[in-house]
């Protein structure tokens, strides 16, 4: 930011007498600031504000495409039927699993993969090229894979080789559909940890390290007092943007749970795409997907106002 | 020099454990690829016979060469338009003073915590009226939405670097504004309009659900939609092959832009995440 106004600062300081032309230059900054930012913020507004009040809207009403002429303003009742329904809470129960089993995971596999990164003496440069592979792949790509390696009428390696004879993903086994779907999540998303963590890992001095060293502290104990301590902020980040992310899980359980048809790892977001686009119940759909709005925003606001993370580029 | 071998041997297997993990799906899925389509479901990890059947299916079906054409086309212009746009706004933010600033970030960083699904009923809804439905536009506006934050956030940071001074340096030594813009700020600014144009085409590459929410038929769908609707190439053939045959296909360009550009993805990725 400094540098960045430096110079029509020091412009402005230039003539100090002439105070009507300097509120002019800042009025014409300000249009200018404005007009530059209009057109990204009313393609990002239009499309997500619009949408979600109406998406509100929708939910208010009986609204089931099938029967158009049935539509009428029912209150709450919507919001009544899901959150009455097992169905809903199962799968808000599926979906909290895979976010914190998977989320946790891939904290401790992605603070190993950022220390490899940081500190390996060689080898750095591939190493980083090889985790941008899981993170750049097509998340179906990447469910696929392991589906395919899982699932045995479809030939996969792991029960051949396991000599299992039953389908590990269908929806008589549960848990192991679930370790695959969460699999699947680590090992595409632990990369993009690693790297959030990477960032703050480079903050940490070397000296503090050298310092505690010299005082006789083991590699553990400086991991945990001086890293650890230090990176808080950016491991927070990470944390938030991985479990806002995990919670809004679509890709992966729909493809590994055969085009979501496996309710067994079925998530909330997946109720909410078979309620709008299989049934065509814009009403119950809806009211799924405000309540997926409203989980994300709990969420957001537990990660920002009570564990204090920080919003990244704060810095303005 | 005075590295001990058995920390070399340690950081080895660290780094050899973090390839084999991070490449082996990858190495399934092309040894599923290059199996004879009869043979897909036999178990095996390396196939019996290497063919290429499972590619020339897939190259013959309309249903992926489409898709791969849509894939491209929608990724590449959302990335465009995103890059314009969001450049724009990260110059308006990095260097001018208005206020409201803070606000477009903050609502720049809701949006790229908003739940997709949220959306899509209306969407879908809403494009089925406006005639957007299962159109190159459908999929380009929502894809636009969803990249922006990311685009401005990692613009932003890579501009507040870039030493704005030179420009007028440049017009105190004689050139013109133009010929400052294009010959100082211009190279200056590239490498990250670069970078944040290979995050969003990675971005709208990958998505899935608005490609199966907003499309049906090949005039839009993308390649990871039509992956879920895949049949074999015939009744009695699972799709297994062709499945792994395209996704092969879609991992090459990833795998092209991961290698040319790892620095510079690496860059970009923990750049929106530092206070700069």
């Amino acid at each position: 930011m400094e540098a960045a106004t430096a110079g029509t600062r020091a412009a402005a300081e230039a003539q100090p007498r002439k105070r009507g032309k300097i509120s002019n230059r800042t009025k014409s900054e300000r249009r200018l600031g404005w007009m530059l930012c209009a057109p990204a913020v009313i393609v990002m507004i239009a499309v997500t504000a619009y949408p979600i009040l109406y998406s509100v809207y929708l939910s208010l009403l009986r609204a089931d495409l099938r029967f158009p002429g049935d539509r009428a303003f029912i209150g709450v009742d919507n919001y009544v039927t899901v959150l009455g329904s097992s169905l809903w809470w199962a799968d808000f129960f599926h979906t909290a699993l895979i976010m914190v089993v998977s989320v946790s995971i891939e904290l401790v596999f992605g603070m190993l993969l950022a220390l490899v990164m940081h500190r390996a003496i060689f080898g750095r440069g591939l190493v980083r090229t090889a985790s941008l592979i899981p993170y750049g792949i097509v998340t179906v790509v990447a469910a696929y894979a392991w589906l395919l390696a899982f699932s045995t009428p479809s030939g996969g390696f792991v029960p051949h080789v396991l000599g299992i004879q039953h389908d590990l993903v269908d929806q008589g086994h549960p848990v192991t559909s679930f370790l695959v779907v969460i699999a699947a999540e680590v090992w595409k998303t632990t990369p993009f940890m690693a790297l959030l963590l990477l960032a703050g890992l480079a903050l940490v001095p070397d000296e503090l390290h050298e310092a505690a060293k010299v005082d006789g502290a083991s590699a553990w104990q400086r991991f945990w007092r001086i890293t650890v301590p230090l990176m808080k902020p950016a491991i927070l980040v990470a944390l938030l943007f991985r479990t806002l992310d995990a919670f809004r899980i679509f890709d992966s359980a729909f493809i590994i749970g055969q085009n979501g048809t496996n309710p067994k790892i079925e998530t909330v977001s997946i109720l909410g795409y078979n309620q709008l686009l299989n049934r065509l119940n814009l009403g119950l759909g809806s009211a799924v997907s405000v309540l997926i709005f409203l989980c994300v925003l709990v969420l957001a606001f537990f990660f920002i106002k009570v564990l204090g993370t920080e919003r990244p580029g704060d810095a303005a | 020099m005075s590295t001990p071998w058995s920390k070399r041997f340690g950081w080895a297997g660290a780094d050899g454990l973090v390839l084999v993990l991070a490449l082996f799906p990858i190495l399934w899925i092309v040894m599923l690829s290059l199996k004879k389509p009869a043979d897909v479901t036999d178990g095996r990890f390396i196939p019996k016979t290497l063919s290429l059947d499972n590619f020339s299916n897939v190259f013959n079906e309309n249903i992926f060469t489409k898709a791969l054409l849509n894939s491209f086309g929608i990724a590449a212009i959302a990335t465009v338009i995103a890059v314009v746009l969001a450049a724009m706004a990260a110059y308006a933010i990095a260097r001018l003073n208005f206020p409201g600033k803070a606000v477009i970030l903050g609502a720049a960083l809701m949006i790229a915590m908003f739940p997709p699904i949220s959306i899509v009923g209306p969407l879908y809804n809403m494009w089925r009226n406006l005639g957007l439905y299962d159109t190159w536009p459908g999929l380009i506006i929502p894809y636009l939405t969803f990249a922006l934050p990311l685009a401005i956030y990692t613009l932003t940071t890579f501009f507040r670097e870039i030493p704005w001074e030179l420009e007028q340096a440049a017009q105190i030594d004689g050139a013109t504004p133009f010929q400052a813009f294009r010959k100082v700020i211009v190279p200056l600014a590239a490498p990250g309009v670069a970078t944040t144009a290979i995050l969003v085409f990675i971005f709208c590459w990958n998505d899935f659900v608005f490609a199966v929410s907003l499309t049906s038929t090949s005039a839009a769908q993308t390649v990871p939609a039509a992956l879920s609707q895949f049949s074999g190439a015939s009744q009695f053939t699972a799709p297994y092959g062709s499945i792994a045959a395209a996704a092969v296909i879609v991992t090459i360009p990833i795998i092209i832009l991961v290698l040319i550009f790892q620095r510079r993805i690496v860059a970009g990725l923990t750049a929106g995440a530092v206070k700069g």
